[in-house]
């Protein structure tokens, strides 16, 4: 006699693909989160960043200033924003993040190198995100060459020994040594912030319709915001708890700086708060079981780790990804995380940021609402 | 005669494409028990939603303690208690700890005495720290009904309150809701058992979201018309089968140790029986009773019901 049955085991499997196929929404997700995150991820990353915004403080002109700013631009790494009037305003472009590089040309450029006294053109970059710059400073050496070689012509022959007429000197602002950590650390804050909140909060809430103590609590006069706010404010606490911690041990066992403004560093703080509670509370609306509200979490949960530049720099990826990226709300905490720790930044320096957030909540709390009408019937 | 407590014409609910009440009207007068029959996805729950407000209906009004259903709906939850068909008290809270959640939501005052008078009553005041998930099923349904008592509700609305608890708790159960209504509470029960739809003073039915029939408890079964031939003896098994299908036989039951052959037109049905008289069978003519009507209406609704989809 056989154990095991062909025919029964064969009941027991198309009974299984008849429950995948009912549960709708973990099916969608079986298909399409492999797909999604396949294609997204897949051509979304890139480790050697192009097209980086740059700025060019031009303190002098001439041929070879002409040929060493084209040829950074033929390379693709650079991509030149506009003209800067001076070090504040490069410093200030560098700071909210409207540069990543500004080149300084010196005055008296073409003339010292026709004096041959090696003048030097400074490349200020922004390394609060190492792997952003790292390739393009590492390729710059050899684009300076590239550009001398074609305007070593005429009375600029003697050019023709390279680099040596001039150099170029790379600072590395807000992360000196390129600590990678540094770069890490304050993103996590916003890896950590978002996996729990979003978490928490759908399970939360599902989880009271999916015990059906939903159903005594709506018998009883208490109204769906004082219920919503009941539940949501105990994970407003955690998250203040988490943060907490995160930045004893940010400071502590990393000795990462905190430059910036605690005002704008709150300010920030409480918006992401906000904006993946209702987050979490659209999830709710949504998801049937808590099995299915964890599941639309680590959905999100993926792009916010990979294309809000926390693991993989932002601007290495294609437009689409960089405005699908815009639209995570992480992305906007992470800068606004590194903007204050490392580059020390202000309220005023964060207002870009603030400002994509509070869309973005207002958008989520929209559709949260409107969700929430029709599950109550 | 006072004004009735639930008041509602015309009650349509509508989820997605399919209507599950229709255009459903009833009244129950002050400190009646009202019985709610009908098989199960008939739109019971749902029509005691709307009626207490929790749901809005897509058509139809009405009124439920004087309020009204559609727009005073956080009045009417201030002064109902609303016992789920489930239970829906937080298994992860101790007893007390959900009666006086409970008594918070009302905003009630006092809100300790009720609590301590809510647990004294139900006799689990020494385990008022025990988790209310550990509780056995009976336990649990004294524990939600008293919940749903401590605001001293006019109206108690409860969805087959008894389902899965044992005879004997059924019975206590009863007698409470007995005494209740006795003290001038309107109670209207959804239930599938016979002997709990015996002990209410008014009962209606509902198959697949329509009113069938409604009236007294006692009157309710000779109003149908339903006429009932009772038999005893040997050989029940197979004259169960040769009665089935026979002129005048709508419907042949199992009671016991005999048969309920029921059927509306009268004669035809005398007519059968006495064809089929034997010297080992005993017949007896007898008023329909509660459960012959009931078959027969849900075997009537069930054609309704195929020929309507």
């Amino acid at each position: 006699m056989h154990i095991l049955s062909p025919s029964r085991f064969t009941a027991v499997l198309v009974k299984e693909f008849i429950q995948m196929r009912r549960d709708r929404m973990t099916f969608a997700m079986m298909i399409a989160i492999p797909i999604i995150q396949l294609m997204l991820f897949g051509f979304a990353i890139n480790s050697d960043p192009k097209h980086l915004p740059t700025l060019v403080e031009m303190n002098d002109t001439g041929p070879v200033t002409r040929a060493v700013v084209a040829a950074m631009r033929n390379s693709a790494y650079f991509d030149f924003i506009g003209i800067s009037p001076g070090p504040e305003a490069s410093e200030e472009a560098l700071k909210t993040g409207r540069a990543t590089f500004v080149v300084v040309i010196p005055s008296g450029f073409e003339r010292d190198i026709m004096r041959g006294t090696h003048p030097s053109i400074l490349l200020a970059a922004d390394a609060s995100d190492p792997s952003a710059t790292g390739g393009a400073v590492t390729a710059l050496p050899g684009i300076v060459t590239g550009a001398l070689k074609n305007v070593a012509t005429g009375p600029l022959s003697m050019l023709k020994g390279g680099e040596n007429a001039f150099s170029v000197t790379v600072h590395r602002h807000y992360n000196p040594a390129g600590v990678t950590s540094f770069n890490i650390v304050p993103g996590l804050l916003a890896i950590i912030l978002s996996m729990t909140m979003v978490m928490i909060t759908a399970i939360a809430i599902v989880r009271e319709s999916e015990r059906g103590t939903m159903e005594s609590l709506i018998a009883t006069p208490v109204r769906p915001t004082e219920v919503m706010i009941g539940k949501i404010l105990p994970y407003v606490g955690i998250g203040y708890v988490q943060t907490v911690v995160f930045l004893i041990l940010a400071e502590v066992v990393f000795g990462v700086p905190f430059d910036g403004s605690a005002a704008a560093f709150l300010l920030g703080l409480n918006l992401f708060i906000v904006v993946n509670l209702a987050l979490g509370f659209l999830f709710s609306t949504v998801a049937r079981n808590q099995m299915q509200a964890m599941q639309m979490s680590f959905f999100y949960l993926l792009p916010s780790i990979l294309l809000s530049g926390f693991m993989f720099p932002f601007a290495g990826m294609p437009g689409w990804a960089q405005t699908l990226g815009t639209a995570i709300p992480s992305t906007h905490f992470i800068r606004i995380v590194r903007k204050v720790m490392l580059k020390g930044a202000g309220v005023a320096e964060i207002v870009p940021d603030i400002t994509a957030i509070c869309i973005i909540i207002a958008v989520i709390v929209m559709i949260a609402l409107l969700r929430y009408r029709q599950t109550l019937d | 005669m006072n004004e009735p407590v639930i008041a509602v014409t015309g009650l349509t609910k509508r989820f997605g494409d399919k209507t599950v009440v229709d255009g459903f009207d009833m009244t129950v007068p002050k400190g009646a028990i009202y019985g709610f029959l009908g098989p199960n996805g008939s739109g019971k729950t749902t029509t005691i939603r709307m009626m207490c407000g929790l749901l809005t209906p897509d058509g139809g009004s009405g009124t439920c303690l004087g309020y009204d259903i559609l727009t005073e709906s956080e009045r009417i939850k201030a002064h109902v208690g609303y016992m789920t068909q489930r239970f829906s008290l937080y298994e992860d809270l101790t007893i007390r700890e959900n009666l006086d959640f409970i008594a918070r939501m009302f905003r009630l005052d006092n809100r300790r005495q009720r609590v301590d008078a809510a647990l004294e009553d139900l006799g689990l005041a020494d385990r008022s720290h025990q988790l209310a998930g550990q509780l056995s099923g009976g336990w649990k349904q004294r524990l939600a009904l008293s919940a749903c008592l401590i605001h001293d509700p006019d109206l108690l609305l409860l969805d087959e309150p008894t389902a899965g608890v044992d005879p004997k708790a059924r019975r206590e159960f009863w007698d409470e809701i007995r005494r209740l209504s006795d003290a001038g509470v309107t109670v209207l029960v959804s239930t599938h058992y016979m002997d709990e739809a015996i002990q209410c003073d008014f009962i209606t039915y509902i198959a697949y979201g329509k009113k069938l029939i409604e009236g007294p408890a006692n009157e309710i079964a000779a109003r149908s018309g339903l006429v009932t031939w009772r038999v005893e003896g040997r050989g029940l098994a197979k004259l169960e089968a040769e009665l089935t299908g026979e002129a005048g036989v709508e419907q042949v039951a199992r009671f016991g140790t005999a048969l309920h052959v029921s059927g509306t037109d009268e004669k035809a049905l005398a007519k059968t029986v006495r064809a089929h008289e034997r010297k080992d069978l005993a017949w007896s003519r007898q008023p329909a009773g509660l459960e012959e009507l009931f078959i027969h209406l849900m075997d009537s609704s069930r054609d309704n019901f195929a020929s309507g989809a």
